[in-house]
């Protein structure tokens, strides 16, 4: 029977990176990580070895995590070379153990990016992608009495698809697998998903140009359609976006005499 | 016109510059490719087309700069991509593995530079002369036979013909993508497009100097 | 009673309540709103709502999470929807309908006002999240669909997918950062509230840790709102994230905010069940499930261990269908969870622990094909495999309840402020609106009606109507509150005892779950009540917490937070032993009739008990605030 807790325990090695600040210089360190159950969520197991670990006097491993059900972003490790780790469609907090054999070393580092500089062990600052959406990843619409819901038919398959793109939980594997570190796929999503919508159409050029302006600001890489953003990500989302958001800045930039306003380039 | 500056600043800019550069530079290759495949007519009708082009004169000029300009462009902006993507990470990981990203995709930098420095050579071999052993001005498909008698010489230009080959694959269907001409597509035609172009020229490519190998061309 | 509760609930009728408040409130001159400061805690539907609105109406605003990005609030992770009384299916809805709903559902201990209010408002709330760009689902001809949710007739629920929480949240998230952007808020992500100031007896700032350096720092304002979710995770286990918190309302309820119904805990009955010791939280899965799946365990306490495929018809025991012929496997919340519990408490509960119970799915399979099952479920299916390794489509799934919502909170008035003047409070933090139970995508409709469109209101007339000096953090109190977080982070890391934070967290959870969880009795409670201060006593003299307060330091936070539902846990003990009666979330077993149903006391008990804090080692003082209901008729419960 597969069923839960009737498997055999694991025996393995986990090579983390260790940095105790943004200043010092990290390093990666050998841990045994000894009778894992193959039950445990890729999380659960890193808190059975920080409490060993405490419980010897050492620091623990410090990562960020929240809902532990996929959806919050605040979990995301590089796992064997892969961002969330061997499965698709899934972060790391939704992986379980029993993807790995027993004897396996496992390899976890921190998202790697000069945009997304480290803080401490396995965790890193994400709030590029926040001042990404301030850039303009918003529809501009105060709080108060806006017209009735349904008097905005909005076309299934639109709805559909910006959802799809709504659907970025800007856990950052998307920079973090990408060859260049670009943050293109996290931007376009964005920009899709307002971009689609009817109620996005006012914004749809000046969002482009801004979010995208501070996407270089950011010093994120360059798109080049390598795809493994696409190949990571725990919700899917396809390239398809990036396409949208080359298209929508590209004629943003064409029509638009205050571009520069929105670009803020000098 | 301060606009097209500021989008030049763009990282999606610089990549709308690589695409249209390459789009340019792809219906260059396949006019030439298709201009060589001449010499399987023989000796008298690629020394013609030669002469013809030698002889179109200011209109050979602009082209020529034409065609420079767009390998500056295509280059410079590659550079400034590949260096700011770099940039972008300054401490590698220890470990990562591609996902999907395709054998083509990971090869356009080191294929690229290698392109460049074929081109240099290309253009010293077989149009200036300086490299060829025996370099004669009009005298084109002797050029040729001669030039890819040197077995070095002709795997060299298969290697990097295949190198062309692997470039466009990829770069024709980024190249698609980026300019977002082509409508979201889960199994998108540039993709086989891509697939077919890159075939077609890779083969023409090679095809003269495998022929002169072969001895089909002598 | 030391304190005089009052609810401020406006004259006149029901309906006529809030737009009649809305122009007796104060208002504030636009010219001097921005030299109001308003301090907003959590950054979730209620906080990020209220944060983004209040700088729209131009307050200046400091909003504090602990995540390091206002999206990650735990609101992200409701996945049913949303409900308001836009009657779109002309199902005969309406804001009375959706008022009633709630009011019973909370099975009456809910005030009646507030309730009504959140009703009206709920079809605002959906405008305004559509022109936000949320994307609803939709019907083809481009119409907001609908679905129909647990405890109401009508089909009133709005969703986005499984995702609607998230949808919300990204919302409001993103009205925050346009508003941060604009500069009208200004925003401390990984900043963690240890200590709320008062300040003449008013609320008047906030200390806090700034996460990543360590710093202890003070933040004055004008006016304090908290929107800090839920207390959960007393339990250890629950469906809230591993974040989630009572700090917050716990300092404010030691600093003279009374705490309401701290025992009213809502268990949902369909989460995937603890696997082994290591387990860190519980999954929930959609109640729909129960729509197809029948519940069944052996009825032979021998059969456990077997296969589930090997157990005969004959010798299974469908317990719900059993003792709830009319409702059968669709019986209520609270009444699947305990059917659940008591099962296993017999000894036949399946599973790692026989902590669990089957969800049966194979006579839906046979009736209606595997494709029609894998149409409507696949999705949850495929969550369950990923977790348990098993196939539900081959063998039962097995289900457990877990803590899911708190009911309770901080009281607050009609205008969302607490005892303390100046501290208002949104959202699941708050306890106004659900009484004794929460009915299903009704609590995304809470947070968002307090943030969007109550408190931005309501906070005016206090600001308005108020007399505040200037109050620096270089005051006195600032001083005094920061030294209180300071002396106590560094007690938590000078113990260096022998046992992690976890472990402590663990058993206080393990306690709870089985003196204070499903059902309780006044035995068990005062086992609790004389457990808890011994456990607590072992925390502090035995806690082991690694590495400094000047640095990221995970299990400081987590020891904060633990030591606070060290405490919290006694007062929610309390609470329930007092209740002498069962009602919604909250079941004394004690008080049931004979067929084992709940067994409401309206005459001595249709009160909400607001508990203060009488000082250290005292008992809380309980103060009620009666409960009238004039629009609705109190009755029983029924689901057989």
């Amino acid at each position: 029977m597969s069923g839960a807790g009737t498997a055999q325990p694991m025996q393995l090695t986990l090579n983390v990176w260790r940095q105790k600040s943004p200043a010092e210089p990290g390093r990666m360190v050998k841990y045994p990580a000894k009778d894992i159950s193959p039950d445990m969520s890729f999380l659960e197991m890193l808190d059975v070895v920080n409490e060993r670990l405490i419980q010897a006097g050492d620091d623990p491993i410090a990562f960020d995590h929240d809902c532990r059900e996929g959806i919050c972003g605040s979990c995301g490790l590089m796992i064997n070379g892969a961002a969330h780790g061997p499965m698709k469609l899934t972060t790391a907090c939704q992986l379980h153990m029993r993807s790995f054999k027993d004897g396996d070393e496992i390899t976890i580092e921190p998202w790697r990016a000069k945009a997304f500089p480290v803080i401490k062990d396995l965790v890193v600052d994400r709030s590029a992608f926040d001042r990404i959406i301030q850039a303009g990843g918003f529809i501009s619409v105060p709080t108060g009495t806006p017209q009735d819901a349904n008097a905005l038919p909005i076309p299934k398959p639109d709805a559909d698809l910006a959802m799809d793109n709504a659907a970025c939980i800007g856990c950052g594997a998307c920079v973090a697998a990408c060859p260049n570190a670009s943050a293109s796929l996290f931007t376009a999503a964005k920009i899709s998903h307002l971009g689609v919508l009817p109620q996005g159409q006012p914004e749809r050029s000046r969002r482009a140009l801004a979010m995208v302006a501070r996407m270089d600001l950011e010093e994120f890489g360059g798109c080049s359609l390598f795809g493994e953003c696409m190949a990571v990500c725990p919700k899917g989302i396809s390239i398809d976006a990036i396409q949208r958001m080359n298209r929508d800045y590209a004629f943003a930039m064409a029509t638009k005499s205050d571009a520069k306003e929105w670009t803020g380039a000098a | 016109m301060r606009w097209m500056l500021q989008f030049w600043d763009s990282t999606i800019g610089k990549k709308y510059v690589m695409a249209v550069t390459g789009v340019g530079l792809v219906l260059f290759a396949v006019g030439h490719m298709a201009g060589n495949l001449q010499v399987f007519m023989g000796a008298q009708v690629f020394n013609d087309y030669a002469h013809k082009l030698q002889s179109l004169g200011p209109l050979l000029w602009i082209a020529r700069a034409g065609l420079f300009t767009m390998a500056v462009l295509h280059i410079v902006s590659a550079v400034q991509l590949t260096m700011r993507a770099r940039a972008a990470r300054p401490v590698d990981y220890v470990k990562r593995e591609s996902q999907i990203a395709t054998w083509a995709s990971r090869t356009m930098r080191v294929g690229g530079v290698l392109l460049a420095v074929f081109l240099v050579f290309h253009i010293l071999h077989f149009t200036t002369g300086q490299l060829h052993p025996a370099f004669s001005k009009g005298g084109a498909y002797g050029n040729v036979v001669i030039g890819f008698g040197n077995v070095w010489v002709a795997i060299f230009y298969i290697v990097a013909m295949t190198f062309f080959g692997l470039h466009l694959y990829h770069g024709v269907w980024a190249g698609v993508r980026t300019l977002g001409v082509a409508k979201p597509n889960p199994n998108p035609m540039e993709r086989k497009l891509a697939l077919g172009l890159a075939i077609i020229v890779w083969a023409g490519f090679i095809a003269v100097p495998v022929g002169v190998l072969l001895g089909i061309v002598d | 009673m030391t304190l005089k509760l009052d609810a401020k609930i406006p004259a006149g009728p029901l309906a006529e309540k809030w737009d009649k408040h809305r122009f007796e409130m104060k208002l504030v001159n636009p010219a001097n709103k921005r030299k109001f400061k308003i301090i907003v805690v959590g950054s979730g539907l209620a906080g990020a709502s209220a944060a983004a609105t209040l700088s729209e109406l131009g307050y200046n605003v400091s909003c504090f999470c602990f995540q390091d990005s206002p999206r990650r609030a735990h609101s992200i992770a409701a996945q049913g929807g949303i409900n308001a009384a836009k009657n779109y299916r002309n199902d005969g809805d309406s804001v009375q309908r959706l008022f009633y709903d709630t009011i019973k559902g909370g099975d009456f201990r809910a005030r009646e006002a507030n309730v009504y209010r959140l009703a009206q408002v709920s079809v605002d709330i959906i405008d305004q999240c559509v022109a936000q760009g949320v994307p609803f689902a939709r019907e083809y001809g481009g119409m907001l669909a609908n679905r129909s949710f647990g405890g109401a007739q009508v089909s009133r629920t709005f969703y986005a997918r499984g995702q609607t929480g998230q949808q919300l949240l990204i919302g409001a998230y993103q009205a925050l950062e346009k508003e941060i952007a604009r500069g009208g808020v200004t925003m401390f992500e990984r900043h963690e509230m240890l200590e709320l100031v008062l300040v003449d007896g008013k609320a008047r700032g906030i200390i806090v840790r700034d996460m990543l350096s360590g710093e202890i720092e003070s933040h004055a304002a004008d006016a304090v709102i908290l929107a800090t979710g839920g207390y959960g995770n007393v339990f250890y286990l629950s469906t809230n994230a591993k974040g989630c918190n009572v700090t917050a309302t716990f300092r404010a309820y030691k600093k003279g905010a009374a705490f309401a119904n701290p025992s009213f805990t809502q268990i949902h009955p369909t989460c995937i069940p603890v696997a082994g010791d290591y387990q860190s939280k519980l999954t929930l899965m959609s109640e729909s499930l129960r729509n197809d799946g029948r519940v069944w365990v052996p009825k032979r306490r021998e059969d456990v261990g077997k296969q589930p495929s090997q157990i005969p018809e004959a010798d299974r025991d469908y317990y719900l269908e059993r003792k709830y012929p009319s409702f059968g496997n669709l019986s209520p919340r609270d009444i699947a969870s305990r059917a659940a519990k008591e099962a296993c408490d017999d000894g036949r509960g399946v599973g790692p622990g026989g902590r669990g119970v089957y969800l049966d799915f194979a006579d839906a399979i046979k009736r209606l094909g595997k494709a029609a099952i894998e149409e409507r479920y696949g999705n949850l299916f495929e969550m369950y495999q990923r977790i348990t390794d098993e196939n539900p489509y081959e063998r039962p799934m097995r289900i457990y309840p877990a803590v899911h919502y708190t009911m309770g909170g901080t009281w607050v008035d009609y205008n969302l402020m607490s005892t303390i003047p100046g501290l208002h409070v949104a959202g699941e933090a708050n306890f106004s609106d659900h009484g004794a139970n929460r009915l299903g995508a009704s609590a995304l409709m809470q947070g968002l009606a307090d943030g969007y469109f109550v408190i931005p209101y309501t906070i005016g007339d206090y600001l308005a109507s108020t007399k505040l000096e200037t109050v620096t953090t270089d005051h006195p109190e600032f001083q005094a509150a920061r030294t209180v977080v300071e002396e106590r982070t560094q007690r938590l890391l000078s113990i260096n005892g022998t046992r992690t934070v976890d472990s402590f967290h663990r058993e206080l959870g393990l306690l709870m779950w089985d003196k204070c969880g499903m059902a309780r009795n006044a035995a068990g409670l005062r086992e609790a009540l004389e457990r808890i201060p011994k456990l607590r006593e072992e925390f502090w003299r035995d806690v082991k917490v690694p590495g400094s307060g000047a640095e990221l330091n995970q299990s400081l936070e987590k020891a904060g937070r633990v030591a606070d539902f060290l405490e919290f846990a006694e007062l929610m003990c309390i609470d329930a032993l007092h209740r002498e009666e069962s009602c919604g979330g909250h079941f004394r077993t004690e008080h049931q009739t004979e067929d084992g149903e709940a067994k409401r006391n309206d005459a001595e008990f249709a009160y909400v008990a607001a508990w203060e804090y009488a000082g250290e080692g005292k008992p809380p003082i309980l103060n009620k605030e009666p409960l009238v209901f004039e629009n609705v008729h109190l009755s029983t419960r029924s689901y057989k």
